[in-house]
């Protein structure tokens, strides 16, 4: 069976700058999959790719063994549907409180009564921990409340993929704990695939089961693989690196 | 506690063959007097220091030490680090820090002034560009509309109504006081030129007139350009830089239907329905002068309707809609293509305003040029 998204000789530029060049990787059913690599070295225009806003210079992106980066614009909704996204600013309509935040989309998909989508934004809500600020707008609430938001939309279509922007840069290091065992909790009950990208040491070793690591140097995939793993034995000095924060032990064999 | 007054802070430069020293006296502070130099300085990085007469000190002391050494000649390749002996040990830290990561020359814009004909070629590609962003932007306004008529545009109708109701009704006072003034100007200057022929009663028709063909629906348009039109490029184009339009793709909402769509239509209902209440109040601040100068308000009216055909009470309405489209469209296009700042949040409404009232001005010149050609 193809893997849950294959990443095919991928290259993505802005106009005649390089950002990576040749990722190859595939990220499987119900991984928690981690894109990291130092600031500005592209992993969200990685994640931008992924998720169609921005087209490859070169190279594929493949669902389920189906081509996405070829189908045509105007027919990828059913992709879009697979998708749900938190981006690294939240970016919940502001102009909407979060229980409308989250039943927009649902609304626009398909039609229910008032009563049926206030119930689910309330369950989506309350799944991330923000039973009770259904009628609250993006203004009022903390960063970290925000980013919970931003993920209960994320789910509202009930995707089988999560593409998570950042989702503990700025928070405090127990806001990051919460929202990690939160991404636990969602892939092992809604069976989800989970793509974060992130460079936050703490989370990337307690929740991902594989990564890729975007080098700046060479421009390409620095390494694949268990961070864990990668932190103790891989090949790549860079890698070792930055999963050991600076520090450099001797590379075990 | 009395406070000594600071010695002021000096410096000297000393060289000796090989041997560059640097004296440091003084207290060194922001506050304090400016810095005397005695000996010039040597294009050479010190080799000794001397602080035994160094009082307090701020960041001046080592910005004026950093500043020497980064007029130094880049050292090439691997070379010892610059000797700090001499220094305090906290100075010596801090400029250690400040010389660990050697200046990046890569990091620098390029600033290479531009030849004239480069200027003139980089203006003409960008008016260009400009040009074919707004034809571009049309087109799919055009697009859209075409979907909203075949039912297949998806945008959220409450938004609609909201923005109905902000480019409508939130708009009355600022448009009732604007028109009533422009009325009360119009018969003033009219009434006092009118009132050497002794033809004071002719004010109505020139106000009725003017209000109606041009000053109500442009000064609309204009008010709704600096109102409306930036309240557009603000909000799309702070969505822009958070993110939300990205959000609004990703679950396959086309945001040009969902945002610009509701707002060129608002914008093209309201215009003529705005601009009839205007002339309405011009008339009203014109009759409100004649009343001042004796003439009576029902003889004032009688005039005015007397004055308006049919044909020149439409043509001021019949040109709104097309303002309106102009409006909306400047500002979702600017806000659309404002960058991811709130600087850029900014620009982009400057830009806004300044688009909108150019074209609404524009197109008003094209009006006249036809109704003139077709005798109207």
């Amino acid at each position: 069976m193809a893997a849950k998204i294959t990443v095919q000789d991928l290259t993505m530029a802005y106009g005649d700058l390089v950002v990576m060049h040749d990722l190859n990787f595939e990220i499987q059913d119900k991984d928690i999959f981690v894109i990291m690599g130092g600031s500005g070295c592209g992993k969200s225009t990685l994640l931008r790719h992924l998720i169609g806003l921005r087209e490859p210079a070169k190279g594929s992106i493949l669902y389920d063994g189906k081509d996405f980066t070829a189908t045509p614009l105007a027919e990828r909704g059913p992709f879009f549907q697979r998708f749900g996204v938190m981006y690294q600013s939240a970016a919940l309509w502001s102009s909407l409180t979060l229980a409308e935040n989250i039943s927009m989309p649902l609304e626009e998909s398909c039609k229910l009564p008032p009563k049926t989508l206030r119930d689910l934004a309330c369950y989506k809500l309350s799944l991330v921990g923000l039973s009770g600020y259904e009628d609250f707008y993006p203004s009022q609430i903390s960063g970290g409340m925000k980013k919970r938001a931003g993920i209960a939309r994320a789910m509202a279509l009930d995707p089988d993929i999560l593409f998570l922007d950042e989702p503990s840069s700025g928070l405090d290091p127990l806001s990051s704990r919460r929202l990690d065992d939160l991404i636990l909790g969602l892939r092992d009950g809604q069976g989800s695939t989970i793509v974060i990208v992130t460079h936050e040491l703490a989370s990337i070793f307690s929740i991902a089961n594989n990564a890729v690591f975007l080098d700046t140097a060479t421009h390409t995939q620095g390494a694949l693989g268990n961070p864990s793993e990668l932190r103790d034995h891989s090949d790549n000095p860079a890698v070792r690196l930055f999963l050991n924060r600076g520090d450099t032990p001797p590379s075990s064999p | 506690m009395t406070s000594s007054p600071h010695p002021p802070p000096t410096a000297v430069w000393q060289q000796d063959g090989e041997a560059v020293s640097l004296t440091l006296a003084g207290d060194w502070l922001r506050a304090g007097p400016a810095v005397s130099v005695t000996g010039t300085a040597p294009d050479r990085a010190p080799t000794r220091y001397q602080t035994d007469a160094l009082g307090t000190h701020d960041s001046t002391l080592p910005a004026f030490i950093l500043a020497h050494l980064r007029t130094l000649k880049a050292p090439t390749g691997d070379q010892p680090p610059t000797p700090l002996d001499g220094l305090p040990d906290n100075l010596r830290g801090l400029l250690q820090l400040a010389l660990a990561v050697p200046e990046d020359g890569g990091a620098h814009p390029d600033t290479r002034p531009l030849s004239r004909l480069e200027t003139i070629g980089n203006a003409t590609l960008s008016t260009w560009q400009s040009g074919l962003a707004l034809v571009d932007f049309i087109g799919q306004a055009v697009l859209s509309l075409g979907r909203f008529a075949r039912g297949r545009a998806r945008f959220r109708t409450s938004d609609f109504w909201v923005t109905l109701q902000q480019c409508g009704v939130e708009a009355l006072p600022i448009v009732s006081l604007i028109s009533f003034l422009i009325g009360l100007i119009l018969a003033f200057v009219g009434s006092v030129q009118l009132a050497h022929f002794g033809a004071d009663l002719y004010v109505a028709d020139l106000v009725g007139i003017s209000m109606v063909r041009e000053m109500g629906v442009v000064m609309t348009a204009i008010i709704m350009s600096g109102r409306t039109g930036a309240a557009f490029a603000a909000h799309i184009g702070s969505m822009k830089a958070n993110e939300e339009i990205d959000a609004l793709r990703t679950f396959g909402f086309d945001p040009f239907d969902f945002l610009v769509l509701p707002r060129i239509l608002a914008l093209v209902l309201m215009m003529p329905i705005l601009t009839v209440y205007a002339d309405i109040v011009g008339i009203l601040g014109g009759m409100l002068v004649g009343a001042a100068s004796g003439i009576p308000p029902v003889l004032y009216w009688t005039e005015t309707v007397a004055s308006l055909h049919i044909t020149t009470a439409s043509l001021g309405v019949l040109k709104s809609p097309f303002f309106g489209a102009a409006i909306a469209i400047s500002g979702c296009m600017q806000g659309m293509r404002a960058g991811n700042s709130s600087a850029a949040v900014g620009e982009a409404t400057t830009r806004a305003v300044v688009t909108a009232i150019t074209s609404v001005i524009v197109l008003d010149s094209a009006f006249a040029a036809v109704f003139t050609l077709l005798d109207i």
